[in-house]
């Protein structure tokens, strides 16, 4: 390939120097490629000298290759370079790797290129990339120097450079002042790089969600195979100054294992379990934690089903009928069944007590939009199936995803004690609040 | 591929400016490139910023799609000296891209950042030398060289964190710089901030991965820094750590490796391990003492524990990687857990990591057997994570979960995935090898799946079936006619011709059968694909030689139709075959042995992971997911047989910078046995580390360690025993050696210590000196003078002591008070002299011989003058070797120090409280605040028993009660001192305070200004540390000067009344300076306040606890404003 697009004379020698050094000295990130759904290339950066977008055929053949979207491999060795890629939001993020790097490392940047996109422009879309293609620009070039990391954190992105808005765009088409901050980002020299400095509100809040999910596998009998909680605290905090935050819990016990924000401190959960820390401004991920296996899981909600298919009949039978369990005397809303029904089944004609159901022929995706149940009028879905005339019987049985919510409550009886904020000397607002959604939930059937 | 998306040009462009609004991409297709260019150029060329900006945004949206501009570089130049700070940084990006291509005319940029990099502002350095160092211009390589040999010692560490990621920058642009650039990588390694560390041992991966020996001194500073260090250096670090540990420490499971392996090995006989025998037997039988863990491999194992917590999965990883490859065998256990919440990240994190786990669970299966169901697979998995999962379910597979794991197959082979169900077929094929006992189980169900509709999923039976029976074909001929069968069904040429080999192999199994199949295979012969040919080629070979009365025709038809078959393979397989088998003339020796050939004892096949024995790659790296050498990919080394000397790493560090330092945090030690100076001394405090004081990073790991190893044995000698026992508890393997010569060591330390402690006291009694020099040396040899004190009789401090570390973790508080012991001393100087006292010792002075440092005037002036000197009593205190603990001086009030109400008479029932801060030292406990209780009883009655309980206080904080008051008179009042350690909080402490009859609930909130003790710093000093606590440490206000605010005089009473701060001498007059050291951890706390004309004045604050700096600045505003 060629590496550089104009061969200018006086280059060619340097050019190809350094092309014979990259390959023995280059590290971590190279270029980036993003890659819409159709294919396309529509935005490219490279942090070291140029390489040509060619290189992204070999992506484009193992996607070729692969079934569905999600399935192609994260990481694709080619002749001269190693494309790691991720896939958020229907867009391929391609990195260009030259020699050994952790892979993690590259996909866990990436995610995080993701994150801010998608913090900046509140959806990270196609569109929403083109229609910032100069912020995206001015964010990429801040968060890798030379390949390697070197401003990750939202809270100093932000102020070297300024997220769209629409007022803002507004004044700057007028005005022709700048998206770029003005002030040097001091926030990188800080001890505390999260925080960005000069915060200041009106209103001084802090909100935090303690959102649990269920991941479970439930056999054909309504038994539960494994079963696991997976909990987040997510916060929004606004607060003004340097305010320093200690959340404890009731039963702190109950968090198996936990990953935390760089800004908690951690020997101070070592010690008490208590979480202290000097929180980021806006919203961030505070704790993400498992709640240990030992303790046994309460399953909301329940199936019975009866999906069958007699040989030789071109008809199936279809039987689904929902109901809380284990609720705490909390409704399940939100619920959503959807179902991957066999390849040999043609259509469906289904009757739902409550809600809307969908049938994708082409697809084969069943998803039954059920709404609240109410505990005394259980939804169901009741009807037939057509099959292809004359094809014997499926012999795989279709699995029940489910997805609901319950709020203001954790289903792992994790209970936040206080809330103190020391540092500062006006009361902050603080609100607490708690969910539990279904994550990967599945029935057997 | 992308030229059809023409974006965001006109979003740039968006009719702001008529003239130019004419937007030529979204007309494109009738302008040409070359007039568009034209028409950004002359924005460019336009003297409106705005325009600039335009064309600018325009031309970076042309890049991103791919677009060449590179024929605007000229124009595009010019404008890197343009002030819009938004336009220049659009020009850097350009300029990036570009420079390399049009060299000659980017020279013209180099003078901009050459004056960059002389800007006061450290930003603007730092991105001055980033740009510079981003064009890839060879002739400006000596230019880059001297910047960054420049920004290397470089004030700010974020210019040097730049500078560190300049070096692999201008190697790969001029390799023959290396050597200069090593010197350069050796000096940042040295340096002693977080914000480098990461950027410098990237910078030495990048250029010298190889020159391990520049790692040795900066290796614990490493260990200790890790945890502050941002995430992405963590896993450099990690990564490079983890390779210097394999050639310096010794392989902690030598022995285990020996013991286990024999007993293991019956299980799991597998070559490698017998290898691995071999290797590690020499090595075990040379040395059979027990294997002692090097306290620098403890040390590295343990500071990276707390990162299995990290929110980056890549850190996470580093981690896990590390502990594989270096812990001992009882310890990687831990990581599972970890390498287990990954799995619920992103998918291609989780294809990550289960590769890397599919490795390591051939090794350690029992490490992940826990976390089984984790890997159980859900439908909406994608295939490759679901083939993933399998690998490690199966991996993971024995005797007492092989059912439940069966069972799970089980409904796996239902799935509508069909890659994934023959994959799970493939598995209880391996499950089935591996563990005797199911095999037959496992080949039942899979003959039971050749009845399967799928004709995929029987495909795949026969061939895993087929591996089966050869282990035991004897019992199985059933099966085998079974499969004869369906060769007419199956049409999958893989199953064919594992059947047909089936057959072939044993025939004899199924005498009738097998003449019979090989009848029909010839009839289609032609119509095969070209294995299932070999195979019938193979099949009629064996018959014939078994059973040639049957089917010597048919074998002579097949070779004849093979014979001219296209495939030339085939061909020649059969010329082969025929010669061997069918005897004729010329047939040669080997036709003798045609049934030794053909019918020879096969062994079975072995069914093994494809992960096995991938991890002489280091996990984690992309070497090790792709099972091959990436480009760049540096060996993990073996263990070394012997250790090298671990004295490479110590450290001998006394420079000036160190000693000032030494003021806060740890007596230098450094000249000490080798292992004793594991602690490197910090100049940044790390964040993680703020509640705990000075003492930091080391003990930033986790609980069960040994870290006694590293902050103690450095500090540990003040310590009188008590603390370093405890924290020895896990770990005595390993320190055995070692703690018997700390004892000793201690031993001859305590003995030196006595002699010295006499005089010292007399020294420090007498003497006034605040010389910065003479301070250090008395506060460290007081630490010891204290410590040989407390050692003989103040029971209740080391009791106190033993109560903390009951309440907070072990080593956390140990060396918590470690800290606050070593610091007592320099606490307990002498806020302020009492005059008369000073007059007293000023002609004692000059008997001393010491610096002629006169304490500053005004201080003098304006400090409450009527205080004992209370750092003398306790000096003395120090010295007397009775049980006595000298009562806390009290004061009376004066008229500077300001009252405050703790309980008013009404509402105390007549007893009425008041309390101030009576800024001396609290000699019991140095780092508490003396807090000065004044009762007064305004009652008829007696008031009895007056004393506080039930202290209700922030965590951290504590109190030191006053002694219960027995009775006050009525009418009377009594003053008691009482210490409170605020933590350098202004959090208030709440207690009760208690008589005989009642109870009343009170507070006592300090001021900001009173949480901090007068630090005596000379002028030098004072630059020095104020230069050290730049940035966010420092906190500039202006303000006016309020109207009373004349003279020096006052602003320095108003400030020192707001905070218990001593004056700094200073040339300037127009400056006052002021330093103090916060009384709970001892951080500097520097004041500067600068007048200038006209009553306008600028204060500064430096102070590395910045709510402290805030809020210590609103309160001298007001002050000073007033």
């Amino acid at each position: 390939m060629p590496n550089h697009p104009v061969p200018v004379p006086s280059s060619v020698l340097a050019a190809l120097k350094n092309k014979t050094i990259h390959l023995s000295a280059a590290k971590m990130i190279h270029s980036l490629f993003l890659v819409n759904a159709s294919g396309d290339i529509f935005l490219e950066k490279h942090w070291k000298s140029v390489v040509s977008r060619s290189v992204c055929d070999y992506f484009f053949e193992a996607l070729e290759r692969a079934t569905e979207p999600e399935n192609v491999p994260p990481v694709i060795p080619t002749p001269h370079h190693y494309l790691i890629n991720v896939l958020r939001h229907r867009i391929y993020f391609v990195a260009v790797i030259q020699s050994e790097v952790p892979p993690l490392f590259v996909i866990e940047f990436l995610h995080r290129v993701v994150d801010t996109f998608q913090d900046y422009f509140g959806v990270c879309t196609e569109a929403a990339i083109k229609d910032n293609v100069v912020v995206v620009y001015e964010l990429l070039e801040e968060m890798l120097d030379n390949g390697f990391p070197l401003a990750t954190e939202s809270n100093i992105l932000k102020e070297l450079i300024k997220p769209p808005t629409i007022l803002r765009t507004v004044v700057n088409t007028i005005t022709g002042s700048t998206n770029v901050g003005e002030q040097l980002p001091t926030g990188q020299l800080s001890v505390v790089p999260w925080r960005r400095t000069g915060v200041k509100y009106t209103n001084n809040e802090a909100y935090f969600d303690v959102i649990e999910e269920i991941d479970a596998i439930i056999d054909k009998s309504g038994s539960t195979i494994t079963a696991e909680i997976q909990g987040v605290i997510d916060a929004c905090v606004k607060l003004t100054g340097m305010p320093d935050l200690t959340l404890s819990f009731m039963n702190p016990r109950l968090l198996d294992d936990v990953s935390f924000h760089p800004c908690v401190r951690f020997k101070r959960w070592e010690a008490e379990r208590i979480l202290s820390f000097i929180p980021p401004d806006g919203n961030f991920r505070l704790l993400s934690y498992h709640v240990s296996s030992q303790n046994l899981v309460a399953i909301p909600v329940y199936v019975k089903h009866n999906i069958s298919f007699r040989e030789g009949s071109s008809q199936g039978r279809f039987e689904l009928t929902l109901g809380p369990k284990q609720t705490m005397g909390k409704a399940v809303e939100s619920v959503l069944v959807s179902s991957q029904l066999p390849r040999g089944v043609l259509n469906a004609n289904l009757n739902p007590s409550q809600g809307t159901y969908t049938f994708d022929p082409v697809t084969k995706l069943l998803s039954w939009d059920v709404g609240k149940i109410n505990p005394q009028k259980l939804p169901s879905l009741k009807g037939s199936m057509s099959l292809q005339a004359g094809a014997s019987k499926p012999d795989e049985n279709p699995t029940i995803n489910i997805q609901f919510k319950i709020q203001q409550l954790a289903i792992s009886g994790l209970k936040v004690n206080r809330l103190d904020m020391y540092g500062e000397k006006y009361k902050p607002f603080k609100g607490i609040k708690y969910m539990t959604k279904a994550g990967k939930f599945q029935v057997r059937t | 591929m992308s030229a059809s998306s023409a974006f965001s040009d006109e979003k740039g462009g968006s009719a702001s400016e008529p003239e130019y609004g004419h937007d030529p991409a979204s007309g494109g297709i009738f302008s040409s490139d070359y007039k568009r260019h034209d028409d950004l150029k002359e924005m460019l060329d336009s003297n409106k910023d705005s325009l600039k900006l335009e064309a600018m945004k325009r031309i970076v949206a042309m890049i991103a799609r791919g677009k060449n501009a590179s024929d605007l570089f000229p124009a595009v130049v010019k404008n890197v000296a343009c002030k819009n700070i938004e336009v220049k940084k659009l020009v850097y990006v350009y300029l990036v891209r570009y420079a390399e291509e049009q060299q000659d005319l980017a020279l013209l940029s180099i003078s901009t950042f050459q004056r960059g990099l002389k800007d006061p502002n450290q930003l603007i350095r730092a991105s001055a030398l980033r740009v510079l160092s981003s064009i890839r211009v060879t002739i400006i390589v000596p230019i880059m060289m001297l910047a960054i040999k420049e920004a290397a010692s470089d004030m700010s560490p974020y210019v040097r964190k730049t500078a560190a990621h300049a070096i692999p920058k201008l190697h790969s642009l001029d390799p023959e710089q290396k050597d200069q650039l090593i010197e350069v990588i050796e000096k940042l390694l040295a340096d002693k901030t977080t914000l480098v560390a990461g950027s410098v041992v990237m910078a030495f991966e990048e250029v010298c991965p190889d020159r391990i020996d520049l790692i040795h001194k900066n290796y614990r500073k490493l260990c200790n820094l890790l945890i502050d260090v941002e995430e992405w250096g963590q896993v450099v670090i990690i990564n490079m750590l983890t390779r210097y540990a394999r050639t310096q420490f010794l392989n902690p499971n030598i022995n285990e490796s020996l013991l286990e392996e024999n007993s293991e090995k019956a299980f799991y006989a597998s070559d490698d391990e017998e290898e691995e025998d071999k290797k590690a037997e020499p090595a075990t039988l040379a040395k059979r003492k027990p294997y002692v863990m090097d306290p620098d491999h403890r040390l590295l194992l343990r500071n990276t524990k707390p990162l299995l917590q990290s929110r980056n999965a890549a850190v996470v990883m580093a981690v896990a990687q590390l502990y594989f490859h270096l812990a001992p065998k009882a310890e990687v256990g831990i990581i599972a857990k970890a390498l287990v919440r990954l799995m619920r990240s992103h998918s291609e994190v989780q294809y990550v990591v289960l590769q890397n786990v599919a490795t390591m669970s051939i090794k350690r299966r029992g490490m992940f057997e826990p976390y089984l169901k984790s890997f159980y697979i859900r439908s909406t998995d994608p295939t490759q994570i679901k083939v993933l999962k399998l690998e490690v379910l199966t991996n993971l597979a024995n005797e007492t979960n092989i059912s439940t794991i069966l069972r799970e197959f089980q409904t796996y082979i239902k799935s509508m995935d069909k890659d994934f169900v023959a994959a799970s077929i493939q598995a209880i094929g391996r499950c089935a090898t591996n563990i005797g006992e199911v095999r037959d189980t496992c080949l039942n169900g899979l003959v039971q799946l050749l009845s399967n509709r799928d004709e995929l999923v029987v495909a795949e039976s026969v061939v895993v079936i087929k591996k089966l029976l050869q282990m035991q074909p004897e019992q199985h001929s059933d099966i085998i006619k079974h499969m004869a069968k369906l060769i007419d069904n199956i049409q999958v040429p893989m199953a064919r011709a594992s059947i047909l080999w089936l057959i072939g192999e044993y025939c004899e199994h199924v005498p009738k059968i097998a003449p019979d199949v090989l009848r029909k295979m010839a009839k289609s012969f032609t119509n095969e694909e070209d294995i299932v040919k070999l195979q019938i080629i193979n099949l009629a070979a064996k018959l014939y030689l078994t059973n040639s009365k049957q089917s010597k025709l048919l074998t002579q038809y097949v070779l004849n139709l093979a014979k001219y078959d296209q495939n030339y393979d085939i061909r020649d397989r059969a010329r082969f075959i025929r010669q061997l088998i069918v005897p004729t003339d010329k047939s040669g020796a080997l036709s003798k042995y045609a049934k030794k050939l053909f019918l020879a004892l096969k062994p079975a096949p072995v069914l093994e992971s494809p992960f096995k024995d991938r991890d002489h790659f280091q996990l984690g790296s992309l070497s090790h997911l792709l099972n091959a050498k990436a480009a760049g990919y540096q060996e993990l080394p073996n263990w070394p047989e012997s250790a090298p000397d671990p004295s490479v790493r110590n450290v001998e560090v006394i420079t000036l910078l160190e000693r000032v330092t030494t003021l806060t945090s740890i007596p230098d030690w450094s000249k000490c046995s080798s292992r004793k100076d594991r602690k490197e001394k910090k100049v940044e405090k790390p964040f993680y580390s703020d509640s705990e004081g000075e003492s930091g990073p080391t003990e930033s790991a986790d609980s069960e360690s040994d870290s006694g190893s590293g902050s103690a044995s450095a500090s540990g000698s003040d310590e009188s025993g008590s603390g370093s026992e405890s924290e020895e508890s896990g770990e005595e393997t390993e320190s055995d050696e070692e703690e018997e010569d700390e004892e000793e060591e201690k031993k001859k330390r305590k003995k030196l210590d006595k002699t010295k402690a006499k005089k010292q006291a007399e020294e420090s009694a007498e003497s006034e000196q605040s010389s910065s020099a003479e301070d250090r040396k008395r506060g460290r040899k007081a630490v010891k003078n204290q410590k040989s004190a407390s050692e003989s009789e103040s029971e209740s401090e080391s009791s106190e002591s033993e109560e903390e570390s009951e309440e907070e973790s072990e080593e956390e508080s140990e060396s918590d008070t470690n800290v606050r012991k070593k610091r007592t001393p320099v606490l307990k100087q002498p806020p302020k002299q009492s005059k008369k006292e000073s007059k007293k010792e000023t002609q004692e002075m000059s008997l001393l011989d010491l610096d002629d440092y006169e304490p500053a005037p005004a201080s003098a002036s304006v400090t409450p003058v009527n205080f004992l000197s209370s750092s003398l009593v306790s000096d003395l205190e120090g010295l007397s070797l009775t049980d006595t603990i000298l009562a806390p001086t009290t004061l009376a009030p004066s008229g500077s120090i300001k009252m405050y109400e703790l309980l008013h008479r009404i509402k105390g029932e007549g007893l009425a409280v008041e309390y101030c801060f009576s800024r001396q030292p609290f000699s019991p406990e140095p780092n508490m605040v003396a807090v000065q209780i004044q009762f007064t009883n305004n009652t008829n009655s007696e008031t009895k028993n007056l004393h506080i309980e039930d202290p209700r206080l922030q965590s951290g904080m504590r109190i030191r009660e006053f002694a219960e008051i027995d009775v006050l008179a009525a009418g009377e009042s009594v003053t008691v001192v009482m210490g409170i350690d605020f933590c350098d909080s202004t959090q208030a402490a709440n207690f009760q305070l208690c008589t005989h009859t009642r109870k009343f609930f009170v507070s006592i909130q300090p001021p900001v200004g009173e949480l901090m003790t007068p630090a005596f710093l000379t002028e030098n000093d004072f630059k020095k540390e104020q230069g050290k606590l730049m940035g966010m440490n420092e906190i500039l206000e202006k303000l006016t000067l309020g109207e009373k605010c004349v003279n020096e005089h006052v602003i320095v009473e108003r400030v020192t009344a707001t905070a218990n701060l001593s004056r700094v001498p200073c040339g300037s007059d127009k400056e006052c300076r002021f330093a103090g050291k916060t009384v709970s951890s001892g951080c500097l706390v520097l004041v500067t306040v600068t007048t200038k004309e006209g009553g306008g004045a600028q204060l500064t604050v430096n102070c590395e606890k910045m709510l402290i700096g805030t809020m210590l600045v609103k309160d001298i505003l007001q002050a000073l404003s007033q």
